[in-house]
């Protein structure tokens, strides 16, 4: 189960660096109506997800 | 004025709740009612990492360098993702050596250098004193804003006048706070609960005091965030394509640069460092902690932008970017709410200060002055007896020092720097501690050397490429070098370092100082040596999180109980020294020796309040003999490859036992069979014996009873009596030859004969008997010597024997026994022919076996007259042959249809006589 844990956070933490590094965060650069990037939205969003997506990795009873 | 007094009363008395919140936090501690004992409380206190800088200057950066300012933030967030596995590391190596610093933990991991644990500690003092007086310029400007607005000219500072600075104030009330509460015990992993309750608090203040703004603004000064959106895109045209990654300095690279930069620092920075790690009471609060503070992140983050933009609109009301938070809610009208975020700020600033100044004055103390003053006044401190005053002494002025530093620094050249500058300077200095630190905790190879020559070129290239240009850029010296490079050398202008140009001066700096620190790391340590203690060191630390890590280092020499006591109680004091001896206070003239665990507990101690390399150099200095040198490492670990030796040829035993064993069995199996053998070849050869002496006793009996009897039959009886003792006697001679034949007692002579003539003689011997039989002999004899090595009589023997045996076993009616001898390349080959029914093939090899009789018809008639054999007569020739070096074997009829034995005997070798 420990192995798990490990394995699941590293997942994690590679997807938070995918998503928080160009390539990808180049498609969120997007103009709305009022002349703002939808980058702001779209990185507090993915940050919430990455909080939720932790806590519930390391907050599972079963976690080790 | 009024609000002058009213701000000073307020932030007075916020600081004096800080002491009672304190004060609270030990005496809970003290009664074993911990309050730190808390995943959330360990949570908040790690938001420390959002200082002034973050309260005031994140809105700053977001209005001029857009969404930057979320780097800083999202950098911890992936530090924190992946904390549960590099942190708890961290956390438990720390535990495990009583670590008390960053500068500690690397000095530790690199062989407990004292070289390396100065050198960092001193790269912290140098990089983190702007950053405590950016707290302090935080503390100045923010109350300067709150009692001067609306007009809002930066107060001049000067030094003469520092009474009048407010900052100055709030520092010495820091010192006090934090002598207080961070120098009471000197067992310093016994840890500050105290400090730590009160910076959890402190961290709640800020959130509440940021998030209140960002709510005044997104729903009291602005009906509600889509039209203060909305607003913010028609009144601010020149924005362009606000908040995008254009925006960021240096692109998408600047966005790489400062990501790292930021991840890195925040495990890096020696606050950051004291409460994740050494604060760290239990390490499941990691758990928590690694969702919980980016929340707690994401919180105190979500606001900016708004503010940002509501600032931006509010014109000249609102004043310089970095003082939005305050201006804001001023340019209002409103008054508490102002207050409410000055206090935030100040609780930002000084949470910071606190923890940093606790990290740093540790370092120092434990770092650069102990070491110092043990190598340079060391006959002296030895004369002292209780040294521990002195510990907390030097840590103490070290503490005022420092903040006494950061307030010089924040009134010399505070003026020059931007809030966000001096901020990221310091990440990038801190940055510079990730490589030595995150390699050690995974390559062992990584040597002190290695990790000594990549902080110093790191260092210095960060400070050609940010802090010295920074200062000159403040107006300390002339700044054409920037833009020339020195002497008018392009290639070592501080911005574009070998031509490298068009990046953003951090990501610029990052990535030199990394290179040349990462690179020499790596480089100097693959072609350089570890000692022992490296060695042991660094096994120690990338092994942390295995199970058999638990076993630490392991002292091998002697001290009295006495001497380590008197050492103890002169650094760590009575009550702690009395602890670690369990209570009892050893006596002046007892001698006896202190236990491995007890020296190791003492200088676990020791390391505590002192540091792991000068912890060393004391037990060194009370502890007869080495500590764990070389010799001692290699005989644990001979012990070690000894066992597994044994072990191995232990089972190397064990199968030949086993092999022995079944070797045993089927030997005993043999031998079972051997002496059935010898049971059944006893009851044959009784039995034998007995049939005729049976005979013979018959006979006699009759004799001797019958008185008249016929003298021809009573001569008919006594010639029986005398045939059949002859065959007894003959019986016994023959048993006898065997035994001697088995036993290999039998002598034969040897001589060199020919068997030509043996053959002859044989033929001779049976003459006699094969005219009673009428048996014709054939010999069929080459006309050659045929030369063998034997005794002649006992092949003789042989050859009598089996001409005998012929002749019983040749055809009634016309009986033929031939005798054939043909020359082999080396040996010569008798073979003796019968014209009988012959022997099977399953008979010819029993006819070897003792008193085999070959069974004849029972209608032969004349079978009772031919004289029986004893059943001998065959396993004695065949031992005879063998022992003349040949064989004799039951071979398949070549000319007679009979029985066919076949005997082999080895040529003599010529004699040239």
């Amino acid at each position: 189960m420990k192995q798990a844990l490990t394995s699941r956070l590293v997942a994690v933490s590679i997807l938070a660096l995918v998503l928080f590094t160009p390539p990808l965060l180049l498609l969120f650069d997007r103009p709305t109506a009022w002349g703002f990037s939808t980058l702001p939205l779209v990185i507090y969003l993915l940050w919430a997800l990455l909080i939720l997506l932790a806590a519930l990795i390391l907050e599972r009873p079963d976690a080790d | 004025m009024q609000t002058n007094l009213l701000a000073l009363v307020i932030a007075f008395t916020y600081l004096a709740l800080l002491f009672v919140i304190a004060a609270w936090g030990d005496r809970r501690a003290e009664q074993g009612r911990s309050v730190v004992n808390s995943p959330t409380i360990y949570s908040l206190s790690i938001a420390v990492y959002c200082t002034a800088w973050t309260f005031y200057g994140s809105v700053g950066r977001a209005a001029t360098t857009g969404l930057s300012f979320l780097l800083i933030y999202l950098g911890p967030t992936l530090a924190m993702l992946c904390g549960w596995l590099v942190l708890r590391k961290m956390i438990r190596i720390a535990r495990a050596q009583r670590i008390t610093s960053i500068a500690d933990f690397i000095s530790a991991r690199y062989g407990k250098s004292g070289g390396l644990g100065m050198l960092v500690a001193l790269i912290a003092v140098v990089a983190i004193m702007p950053y405590i007086a950016l707290q302090l310029k935080a503390i100045t400007v923010s109350y300067g804003i709150l009692t001067e607005y609306p007009n809002v000219t930066p107060t001049a500072l000067s030094l003469s006048d520092f009474w009048n600075d407010k900052a100055f104030w709030v520092a010495l009330v820091l010192a006090v706070f934090i002598i207080l509460f961070g120098t009471r015990h000197l067992d310093a992993s016994e840890r500050h609960e105290g400090m730590v309750t009160a910076i959890a608090f402190e961290s709640l203040v800020k959130l509440f005091a940021f998030v209140g703004v960002g709510l005044f603004v997104c729903f009291i000064l602005y009906p509600g965030p889509t039209t203060l959106l909305a607003e913010a895109s028609t009144r601010l045209p020149e924005l362009g394509q606000y908040f995008g990654l254009e925006q960021v300095p240096g692109g998408a690279l600047g966005w790489v640069g400062t990501l790292v930069l930021a991840t890195l620092a925040f495990i890096t920075l020696p606050r950051q460092f004291q409460v994740l790690v050494v604060e760290n009471v239990n390490e499941q609060h990691l758990r928590r902690a690694c969702w919980m503070f980016p929340l707690y992140l994401l919180l105190i983050n979500l606001f900016v932008i708004p503010i940002a933009l509501a600032g931006l609109m509010g014109g000249s009301a609102t004043g310089d970017s970095d003082d939005y938070v305050l201006t804001l809610p001023l340019s209002a009208g409103l008054e508490w709410l102002p207050m409410l975020v000055f206090i935030g700020g100040l609780s930002a600033a000084t949470s910071m200060m606190i923890v940093e100044t606790i990290a740093l004055s540790t370092m120092v103390s434990n770092q650069l002055v102990m070491p110092l003053l043990l190598r340079w006044r060391h006959l002296h401190l030895e004369r002292s007896r209780d040294l521990s005053g002195w510990l907390l002494g030097i840590r103490r002025i070290a503490i005022v020092l420092i903040l006494i530093l950061g307030y010089l620094y924040h009134a010399l050249i505070g003026e020059a720097y931007s809030l966000v500058t001096i901020g990221l300077v310091s990440f990038a200095a801190a940055a510079q501690f990730a490589p030595p630190l995150l390699l050690g905790l995974y390559w062992r190879g990584a040597s002190r050397n290695g990790a000594a020559a990549g902080l110093l070129a790191g260092t210095m290239v960060w400070a050609w490429t940010l802090l010295i240009p920074g200062f000159a850029l403040s107006g300390w010296m002339a700044t054409d070098f920037i833009e020339q490079g020195p002497f008018g050398w392009m290639w070592l202008r501080p911005y574009a370092l070998l031509g490298l140009e068009g990046w953003d001066i951090y990501t610029h700096s990052l990535f030199w100082s990394m290179l040349v620190n990462i690179g020499l790391l790596v480089g100097v340590s693959l072609f350089s040596r570890q000692s022992h203690m490296e060695q042991t060191q660094a096994a120690l630390f990338t092994n942390a999180l295995r199970p058999e890590a638990e076993l630490a280092a392991i002292w091998q020499g002697q001290a009295s109980r006495y001497e380590l006591y008197r050492l103890l109680n002169r650094y760590l004091g009575k009550a702690a020294t009395l602890r670690q001896f369990g209570g009892v206070t050893p006596l002046p003239d007892d001698d006896s020796p202190a236990t491995p665990a007890l020296i190791a507990r003492a200088e676990q101690g020791l390391t505590g309040a002192l540091g792991s390399a000068t912890a060393r150099i004391l037990i060194n200095s009370v502890v007869r003999g080495e500590g764990l040198d070389m010799a001692s490492i290699l005989s644990i670990l001979d012990t070690t490859s000894q066992t597994l030796e044994y072990n191995r040829r232990l089972e190397q035993k064990s199968t030949e036992l086993e092999k022995i064993g079944s070797e045993l069995r089927s030997a005993n199996d043999r031998l079972r069979e051997l002496d059935r053998l010898k049971d059944e070849f006893v009851a044959m050869v009784s039995h034998e014996l007995r049939t005729p002496l049976t005979s013979i006793r018959a006979f006699a009996e009759i004799l001797n009873d019958t008185e008249a009897m016929p003298a021809e039959q009573q001569q008919h009886f006594l010639q029986i009596i005398v045939r059949e003792s002859e065959r007894l006697s003959r019986l016994i001679e023959e048993i006898l030859d065997l035994a001697r034949l088995e036993s290999g007692r039998m002598t034969l002579h040897p001589e060199r004969c020919d068997l030509i003539e043996l053959i002859h003689q044989a033929g001779d011997a049976v003459t006699q008997l094969f005219q009673q039989r009428h048996i014709t002999l054939e010999l069929q004899l080459p006309d050659t010597l045929c030369p063998v090595m034997a005794d002649p009589d006992r092949l003789l023997q042989v050859l009598i024997n089996l001409l005998d045996n012929a002749s019983k076993f040749a055809d009634h009616d016309q009986p033929r026994v031939l005798l054939t001898l043909q020359i082999k390349p080396r040996h010569f080959r008798v073979t003796v022919e019968d014209n009988g029914v012959g022997i099977t093939e399953a008979e010819r090899e029993k006819v070897f076996e003792k008193f085999h009789q070959i069974e004849l018809d029972s209608d032969n008639t004349d079978s009772s007259h031919r004289p029986r054999g004893t059943g001998l007569g065959l396993p004695i020739s065949r031992g005879i042959v063998s022992h003349l070096g040949g064989r004799l074997w039951v071979d398949a009829p070549e000319q007679l249809q009979g029985a066919c034995l076949a005997m082999e005997l080895p040529a003599a070798a010529q004699v040239n006589s």
